[in-house]
């Protein structure tokens, strides 16, 4: 906790800056542009990364919640037993801890069902389609194979379907995918590293004269450093602010995907949610401080 | 010699306090060394340049050193600012050997020494100005130098240069920038490579005079050089001591000088 208030403490005063001690280091054009283009770059990716994350924490919210509240009792039975079944089917139900409430579907919401698929003038009642009940549960649930017992006993043709068949492989890949996009950030924050480090290092390595001379007229190493460190910070401050720019507004003119009651979700952010990716220029200005510290506190280590 | 008195005994009272605490915290008694080498050897890969060589220069004394091409002045020079590391012997900056001392002391040790390299050393995408005042600046106190900076930059007469980059000057406006730049932070001990060597007579007159009157206040002087009429104009102004480096060892020249 020290250590990262220490830490916060020298980026403030990094970027408050000294113009003097960053004249002392001449500009490196290829590594500037590459530090720049890279931090764009991979904050344009990381908008991305993080709208998948949120999208599908969201989309497993929602499959779990809507899928797991309700149920559906299939009924087959011969010609004629058919209402008495359903009439005992709804008793039990009725009687059954856990369900809220039941409704077996009429002729004309088993046409609405179908209608997608035959076309609206179906003949539903010439038709031997089972009795669907929609079952809509409490909060707790219900204990499905008490209820299956009972109705194996009772209503021989019903079949209970809970839906957690479908529930859990959809939840798993939702969640999944929601683990894949923080890999991803996870992966984009090393590359960013990675690619600032190198960036720096080229820049040291370019600038071994100009050090050289730093060092005769008595510079410490943190002070020649900082002219490394806040050129890079800064850099790759503006880069991610540009790609994350970039990432919204890309972001934004995503055609609508979403409906309210539907399974999809629109890959973007909600609310609040747009706030997200704004920690993603500072986290990368992060980055590159630390990755530019170490590396330059490292190259002047090795070049003394 | 009203100017380098004025602006160097300015640069005087600034320094006083940070040396001060600095030499209290060593615990070292004044009129000690300042650099001090002894039993020093040194070469470069398995060729040894000198070898058992003593020396040791006091706060307020004046050396010349001479010696042919390739003897090792430079060598020498180098090893008082811990450019280069002794291969043989102990080499003392301010009462620590520099065998102790980490990269950051030797930084610290390195403000208290004034330097005029042989190839002059400087940052060349920044004005001249500005490479006079970087040793002030790298140590947080560039707002000291300002001040003097004009003054100086006159005795040394490149008042007009000021704003040129280093690759525009010539090799003797280099040289008077680098003595600028060596002096500008009033630096207890003053190393000179060959100072006057592009210089004409009567700048390095000027240039002589700058030192001889920061040598009057007190700072240790040490001037490699080949040039003997500056070092007999020099011994008519003040005690100076010529050393003279040859085959590897290190001797007081002879009265003629
Ligand atoms: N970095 C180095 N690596 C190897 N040999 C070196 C190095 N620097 C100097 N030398 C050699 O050491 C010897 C002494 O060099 P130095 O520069 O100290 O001489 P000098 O007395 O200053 O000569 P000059 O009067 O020409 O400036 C020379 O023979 C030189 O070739
Ligand atoms: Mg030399």
């Amino acid at each position: 906790m020290n250590r990262a208030m220490a830490l916060m403490r020298r980026l403030l005063a990094l970027l408050r800056g000294d113009p003097q001690a960053d004249r002392a280091v001449p500009p490196t054009g290829f590594t500037a542009r590459l530090t720049l283009f890279t931090a764009a770059a991979m904050a344009f990716l990381a908008v991305f990364a993080l709208a998948l994350s949120t999208a599908t924490g969201r989309l497993a919210e929602r499959w779990g919640a809507e899928l797991a509240r309700t149920a559906t009792l299939r009924l087959s039975a011969p010609e004629g037993q058919m209402a008495a079944q359903t009439a005992t089917a709804l008793t039990i139900l009725a009687q059954t801890p856990g369900v809220a409430s039941s409704h077996a579907l009429t002729p004309e919401e088993n046409r609405a069902l179908l209608e997608p698929w035959f076309g609206p003038d179906l003949p539903v009642e010439s038709l031997p389609i089972p009795q669907l009940i929609e079952i809509t549960l409490e909060e707790d649930g219900f204990d499905a194979t008490g209820l299956r017992a009972r109705l194996q006993a009772e209503v021989p043709g019903a079949v209970l379907d809970d839906h957690t068949r479908w529930r859990a492989p959809l939840t798993l890949a939702a969640s999944r995918l929601r683990w894949l996009g923080v890999l991803a950030l996870g992966l984009i924050a090393l590359s960013t590293a990675a690619m600032i480090t190198l960036a720096a290092q080229a820049a040291l390595a370019a600038n071994a004269q100009v050090i050289r001379v730093l060092r005769l007229v008595g510079a410490q190493d943190v002070y020649i450093a900082r002219a490394f460190v806040r050129r890079f910070t800064l850099r790759a401050l503006w880069g991610a602010m540009g790609g994350t720019a970039a990432g919204l507004t890309a972001l934004w003119m995503l055609p609508a995907a979403d409906t309210t009651e539907g399974f999809l979700t629109g890959l973007g952010f909600r609310g609040a949610g747009w706030l997200w990716p704004l920690l993603i220029p500072p986290f990368a200005a992060i980055t590159a401080f630390a990755a530019t510290r170490a590396a330059a506190l490292a190259t002047l280590r090795a070049q003394s | 010699m009203q100017g380098p008195a004025r602006w160097g005994g300015r640069a005087t009272a600034a320094r006083i306090e940070p040396a001060g605490r600095l030499r209290h915290k060593e615990g070292q008694a004044g009129g000690q060394a300042v650099i001090e080498l002894r039993q020093v050897g040194m070469g470069y890969g398995g060729r040894r340049l000198f070898a058992g060589l003593d020396l040791s220069l006091q706060p307020g004394s004046f050396h010349f050193l001479t010696g042919p091409s390739g003897a090792g002045k430079t060598t020498l020079l180098k090893l008082c600012y811990a450019e280069l590391r002794a291969t043989e012997g102990q080499v003392m900056l301010f009462g620590q050997d520099t065998r102790s001392m980490g990269r950051d002391a030797v930084a610290l040790a390195r403000r208290r020494i004034g330097v005029v390299h042989q190839d002059c050393q400087f940052l060349d995408h920044l004005p001249l100005a500005e490479n006079i005042l970087l040793p002030l600046t790298v140590a947080g106190r560039r707002a000291e130098g300002e001040v003097h900076l004009p003054e100086l930059l006159a005795w040394v007469g490149l008042s007009r240069r000021a704003d040129a980059l280093p690759p525009e000057l010539s090799g003797g406006e280099r040289q008077r920038a680098a003595l600028a730049r060596a002096v500008i932070t009033g630096p207890e001990v003053i190393l000179a490579d060959e100072p006057t060597g592009n210089i004409d007579w009567d700048m390095s007159q000027r240039l002589l005079t700058l030192l001889v009157e920061l040598n009057r206040m007190g700072r240790a002087v040490l001037v490699a050089t080949h040039d003997l009429t500056l070092i007999r104009a020099a011994k008519a102004q003040v005690a100076a001591r010529v050393l003279r480096l040859r085959e590897g060892r290190l001797l007081q020249a002879g009265a003629d000088l």
